[in-house]
């Protein structure tokens, strides 16, 4: 049976994300562009009762209060945007250290500092790697109010799965645009458990350490399981791509723009397709370097200056093929933008 | 296990890693003597903070996560929420509580979460080597007021009281001493009961002697101890 229709937000999608993933707890603190969020959680909680939440002091607060939550063993997240992201990194390491299952949709606005509060690409740095450590954290980039509300599930499924943080990255556009959707309701929900286990012989849990070698054995530990896991948990989304010779790698709404900048140009016969990365960390490597073999032109587009394209660049080092990075920090793409740039450079302009 | 050990305690990371003469073990037997009365260790989770605290990480055989500089308070509030039927216990010294942390405590105790919070205030922030804290007297030297505390830096921070003003009316907030241990576990045991009876938030500082970093003996420690407890009232204080 199909599912019903609705004409709902993206920070709509994200509550009822959450809801459909098993979460009962939100905390959170008001940002633009992501207050919807923690509106739409509170007005659920109001009408059921087993959800919970708790507007707190500050970002740190609600950081650590997911901590808590889950410590005791209910799913809990917070959503935030920008400078309130910055103040999550400090919880998100702590997640990242104990391997925590904290989940976070963090709504993309302009910076660095206060910036705007609409729409940009540039805490893909801050979300993947964003702490005073390596980066284990599930970063998911959402390009339609759809895949948001579907990434959300995701994102708790992984983090309660493989144990890492995970964090959904969206912006106010996708935010606050009103589309009609069908939910895809989930398959599968992986079940939450007290970490605090209340066992006679208890659980002590530390994130600091006397010792490089008992520290480095924790973080081989960690890493490991990563590296493990990390070609499951990658996704991505490849478009147009069977004959393509000319490849776009973009994410978020900025893929949305190259998608329909693609099919024009497919009609004007261009080989051009689209490698869309659904997680920005871990990539899809394999996906990504398969098409990379295929093609001798790459372009990078983005709303930040070159941070999809570090990641980029670093999984295809070595390969044979041209790169051409347009970045444009805290400015969309219109698909045709893209045409026009793409256009022009391969004319040689 | 010695006859006197709290039964709470956790053997096997004995004996503890605090500095000799530490005002810390003083307060953390009476803390275990106060679980073991109450009869709560199996419901009991423990929050500690980093700096000197972290040592309690392994210290009881309850449940415990070690967290960051400050956000010990908020993180046993959310645990607290996900758990109403555990006892949340909080433990942090001056600086977490009283510096990087203060935002999160008044809320908490603003909006009487249902928390017990302890703080051990020996006037510094031991674990980096005595620098001066937010509870540094004037005049006193540490290794950021070398020449005494400035009063331009603040006089001694008096937290308890000014939680008072903000904590709900069912909010429990005291100030005990290491130099009186009876009365110390007895405070522990009526924060911990507030917790439990009235699900309200409870606080309780521990005036705690630094050794190592004040440079002082057995006897100049307890002597600075009954100086702070003139500036620093021991006692219910709401």
């Amino acid at each position: 049976m199909p599912d019903k229709k609705l004409f709902i937000t993206g920070n709509e999608a994200a509550v009822l994300g959450a809801i459909d993933a098993g979460a009962e707890v939100m905390f959170g603190y008001p940002i633009t562009p992501a207050t919807e969020i923690l509106q739409g959680w509170v007005a659920k909680a109001e009408e059921n009762k087993k959800l919970q939440y708790l507007q707190t002091e500050d970002e740190i607060a609600a950081g650590f209060g997911v901590l808590g939550v889950v410590l005791g063993g209910k799913k809990a997240f917070t959503a935030s945007a920008g400078p309130g992201h910055i103040l999550l990194q400090d919880s998100l390491a702590m997640a990242e250290n104990l391997r925590l299952p904290f989940v976070g949709v963090m709504m993309q606005r302009g910076g660095p500092s206060t910036g705007t509060v609409n729409f940009s690409q540039q805490e893909v740095n801050l979300a993947a790697f964003g702490g005073n450590g390596d980066g284990l954290r599930i970063v998911y980039s959402a390009s339609s109010v759809s895949e948001l509300y579907e990434l959300v599930i995701q994102a708790f499924n992984d983090a309660w799965r493989y144990r890492f943080p995970a964090i959904v990255l969206g912006d106010g556009y996708l935010g606050k645009t009103r589309s009609t959707v069908s939910l895809k309701k989930p398959n599968e929900l992986i079940s939450n458990y007290p970490i605090l286990e209340e066992k006679t012989n208890a659980t002590h849990l530390r994130n600091c350490y006397s010792s490089e070698e008992s520290f480095g054995e924790v973080l081989k530990k960690n890493i490991s399981d990563w590296n493990k896991n990390k070609s499951v948990i990658a996704k991505s989304e490849s478009f147009q791509t069977e004959e393509a010779e000319i490849l776009i790698v973009a994410h978020g709404l900025v893929a949305s723009a190259a998608k329909e900048a693609i099919t024009k140009l497919n009609l004007d016969m261009m080989k051009i397709g689209l490698f869309r990365p659904i997680t920005l960390n871990p990539l899809d490597s394999t996906a990504l370097k398969e098409l990379a073999k295929k093609t001798n032109k790459i372009f990078i587009i983005e709303s930040a200056l070159n941070q999809l394209a570090r990641i980029i660049k670093y999984e295809l080092a070595g390969l044979p093929v041209e790169f051409i990075e347009i970045a444009k920090p805290a400015e969309g793409f219109t698909p045709e933008e893209i045409i026009k740039l793409i256009s022009s450079f391969l004319k040689g302009d | 296990m010695d006859n006197f050990s709290p039964k709470s305690w956790n053997q096997e990371s004995k004996p503890h890693l605090f500095c000799p003469g530490c005002g810390h073990a003083i307060a953390l037997k009476q803390l275990g003597y106060a679980i073991d009365e109450l009869g709560i260790q199996q419901k009991t989770t423990l929050g500690i903070d980093i700096g000197c605290s972290l040592l309690v990480w392994d210290f009881f055989n309850v449940d415990t996560v070690q967290t960051h500089h400050g956000r010990t308070t908020p993180v046993m509030v959310g645990y607290k929420i996900a758990k109403p039927e555990r006892i949340a216990l909080a433990y942090m010294g001056d600086g977490g509580g009283y510096a990087i942390g203060l935002q999160s405590l008044i809320h908490a105790a603003f909006r009487n979460n249902p928390i017990t919070v302890i703080l051990i205030n020996n006037e510094n922030y031991a674990m980096t080597g005595g620098q001066l804290s937010p509870t540094t007297e004037t005049n006193v030297k540490t290794t950021t007021s070398p020449s005494g505390k400035d009063i331009k830096f603040g006089p001694g921070f008096k937290g308890p009281e000014l939680l008072r003003q903000a904590a709900n009316e069912k909010g429990f907030i005291a100030r005990a001493s290491v130099s009186n241990p009876i009365q110390l576990k007895n405070l522990l045991i009526k924060a911990i009961k507030n917790q439990t009876e009235n699900n309200s938030f409870s606080f309780v500082e521990v005036l705690s002697i630094c050794p190592i970093n004040w440079k002082t003996d057995a006897q100049q420690s307890f002597a600075r101890l009954k100086e702070m407890e003139k500036y620093y009232p021991i006692g219910e204080i709401k």
